[in-house]
């Protein structure tokens, strides 16, 4: 079994909500199309249902060209972001009516609507209506729905977007279990880097309705091929800063922006503190120039672990404090840059604050966004 | 004693909603000559004669068929197309949509009387004159219109995932428009049939144009009869009590309904 999608662009009114994209599935693997809102996530994930025409390219399904089949004789389950289902129908029903279609007998349907039932924790709601449910047990009901098809392919489209925190957190366990005992392609779409992390497998990341990189979970995680990937798949999302090298000095500072025309490179007028490394480490094979450095919130720190961890005076503007963890929002040189360090710390706003950075943290970007070099300890992952 | 403001209103408001429906209701059981002569508020003379002469007289109880014969034709096509074409407005985006589903609507602002006419010489040039059929479809310029309009208001409100769910659940169209779909509007079709119904069945001027014998309904009956053989007071007043009659019971099913209606959708 396997997806294939071969240069399949989509085109709305003269807009390209898709570009041309190339990408395949491979059989029982989790796919997870990473995303913010408006990335494309669902375009793609409608294309691969066939749910639309997409304007160029093929989709094979076991090296058979599907693109102009009908829904209906697809081999595919999918799970929207609001929780559909049938009002009129039981939940039982509801969980049924794949099987109806495919004229299944009661006691075939009997089985495996109440394995699926069970496995969902529907077990006792199966004669109510779905309306006359939770929002988490909806959606459970769509899940089960969808499994009982036993489909090839398996669409979850944000399915847990739409619960409380709670509820997120049970079903999130929930969907490897279920992924585990299909062998069935799963796509699983999600603004979420956590989510994707949780899930592992294989995460597409997507931006402006192209995929940016494709790749196990883990790999596009440590290894981002550019920054809007790094952006993507961090939360809060990366930072980033100038870096010069020249010879053997490395200066971090002065301002770093992405997606625009490189600044001119005058330092000495930066109000930012220069912040001079000696090269080491995956620095030393980069040729002289500009870079854009990038770490994530997590990697900065307010002590110092490492005599080689850099220091960066910022301005403390606000802190989120979500009980084991303390977001840091902070001004550095204008650039706002949040921070991610464990416990409660209680510090004065608008405040100086030293934070410090481990160089082995540091991701190295071109200026037209792409990596350079990964950082040192992300190597080995 | 305490009076309760309120329900002083309402008694009020409903003696004088009630009063017409409860005079036609009085003269009904009333004789000729009660009526013409004497000021009373109840049949002094009670009689179901006026009712058993609308019973008993083929001329009087065929308009009855006739008119029914006619509405649910009426109400049956218009459903019939009302149905897929609302879908149509509700799902897919097609040239020229929204214009054409204005003027679907504006085919209502015209008087009926504008269309007597036309319909007359069209239908008896193709020989349908004084079938009920004709009637039905004249109806239709008009119930067809505003049943889309309803349908396409409950329609919205279903989310299309529902329909493409559906589609990958396995679902043909048809299937999914039986099965699922239309359980799903089915406040709409009721409302949607209700408004066809009443104004078919209230509907005269048409449904006098185009019938004469076979055909003619019970409203051309009752105003021919008036001018025929003087007034006969008592025997149309039981004909105007007779034609209420399944209105409100129309009303009493889907009260429910149309409550629901009239919030969910944009009668």
């Amino acid at each position: 079994m396997s997806l294939q999608l071969e240069n399949i662009s989509l085109s709305v009114d003269g807009q390209r909500h898709i570009h041309a994209t190339s990408l395949t599935l491979e059989k029982s693997t989790m796919n997870v199309l990473l995303g913010p809102t408006l990335s494309g996530k669902t375009s793609l994930m409608r294309l691969m249902a066939g749910l639309d025409m997409p304007t160029s390219g093929r989709i094979l399904w076991n090296g058979k060209d599907v693109t102009k089949t009908r829904v209906q004789d697809r081999d595919i389950a999918m799970v929207y972001q609001q929780f559909i289902n049938y009002p009129s129908m039981s939940v039982y029903e509801n969980i049924a009516s794949p099987l109806r279609i495919m004229r299944k007998n009661q006691n075939e349907i009997d089985k495996a609507v109440k394995k699926s039932a069970d496995l969902m924790k529907l077990g006792p709601y199966l004669h109510r209506k779905p309306l006359e449910l939770s929002g988490g047990q909806q959606q459970r009901c769509a899940l089960a729905r969808a499994l009982v098809k036993e489909s090839g392919l398996v669409l979850l489209d944000e399915p847990l977007a739409n619960l409380d925190y709670k509820l997120r957190e049970e079903l999130r366990a929930e969907i490897p279990k279920i992924f585990a005992e299909s062998g069935a392609i799963f796509v699983y779409a999600t603004t979420e880097p956590e989510e994707a992390l949780l899930l592992g497998g294989n995460t597409a990341t997507l931006h402006q309705g192209a995929i940016t990189q494709f790749n196990k979970t883990n790999q596009v995680y440590h290894q981002p091929q550019d920054t809007i990937t790094a952006k993507t798949f961090s939360n809060p999302p990366m930072n980033f800063l100038k870096l010069t090298k020249e010879g053997s000095s490395i200066t971090l500072g002065d301002k770093a922006h992405i997606n625009s025309e490189p600044k001119s490179l005058d330092i000495d007028k930066g109000s930012a503190d220069r912040h001079e490394l000696t090269t080491v480490g995956h620095f030393k094979h980069l040729p002289d120039g500009d870079y854009i450095a990038g770490f994530r919130s997590n990697h900065l720190e307010l002590h110092r672990h490492n005599p080689q961890s850099i220091a960066f005076t910022t301005t403390l503007d606000i802190t989120e404090i979500t009980g084991s963890e303390t977001f840091l929002h902070m001004n550095y040189d204008n650039d706002h840059w949040v921070g991610l360090v464990h416990g409660v710390h209680d510090l004065a706003l608008g405040e100086k604050l030293e934070v410090f950075l481990d160089p082995s943290h540091i991701y190295t970007f071109g200026l037209d966004g792409n990596i350079v070099a990964s950082a040192s300890y992300a190597k080995g992952i | 004693m305490k009076i309760n403001k309120s329900a002083c209103v309402m008694v009020l408001y409903i003696l004088f909603l009630m009063l017409p429906i409860y005079w036609l209701i009085n003269m009904s059981f009333k004789t000729n000559q009660d009526i013409l002569n004497s000021f009373s508020l109840w049949p002094n003379n009670f009689t179901f004669d006026n009712y058993i002469v609308i019973f008993t007289d083929p001329s009087w109880y065929k308009g009855y068929l006739n008119s029914i014969t006619y509405v649910v034709m009426n109400t049956l096509i218009s459903l019939a197309v009302a149905l897929p074409a609302a879908y149509a407005f509700s799902r897919y985006s097609f040239m020229g949509d929204k214009h054409l589903f204005f003027w679907l609507l504006s085919n209502r602002m015209a008087p009926p009387a504008v269309f007597a006419l036309p319909f007359f010489q069209l239908y008896s040039s193709v020989g349908l004159f004084d079938t009920h059929i004709a009637v039905a479809l004249a109806h239709t310029l008009f119930n067809v219109p505003l049943a889309v309009w309803i349908l396409e208001g409950f329609m919205r409100g279903v989310p299309k995932e529902i329909d493409e769910t559906a589609y990958i659940d396995g679902y043909g169209f048809f299937g999914f428009f039986r099965k699922i779909f239309m359980p799903l509007i089915a406040s709409g079709i009721g409302v949607a049939a209700f408004f066809c119904f009443m104004f078919s069945w209230v509907e005269l001027l048409l449904s006098r144009t185009l019938t004469s014998v076979d055909a003619k309904s019970i409203a051309a009956t009752m105003t021919r009869t008036a001018s025929a053989s003087g007034l006969d007071w008592g025997l149309l007043a039981a004909a105007g009590v007779l034609t209420i009659i399944p209105g409100a019971l129309v009303i009493y099913f889907v009260r429910n309904h149309i409550a629901k209606g009239f919030a969910l959708g944009r009668v």
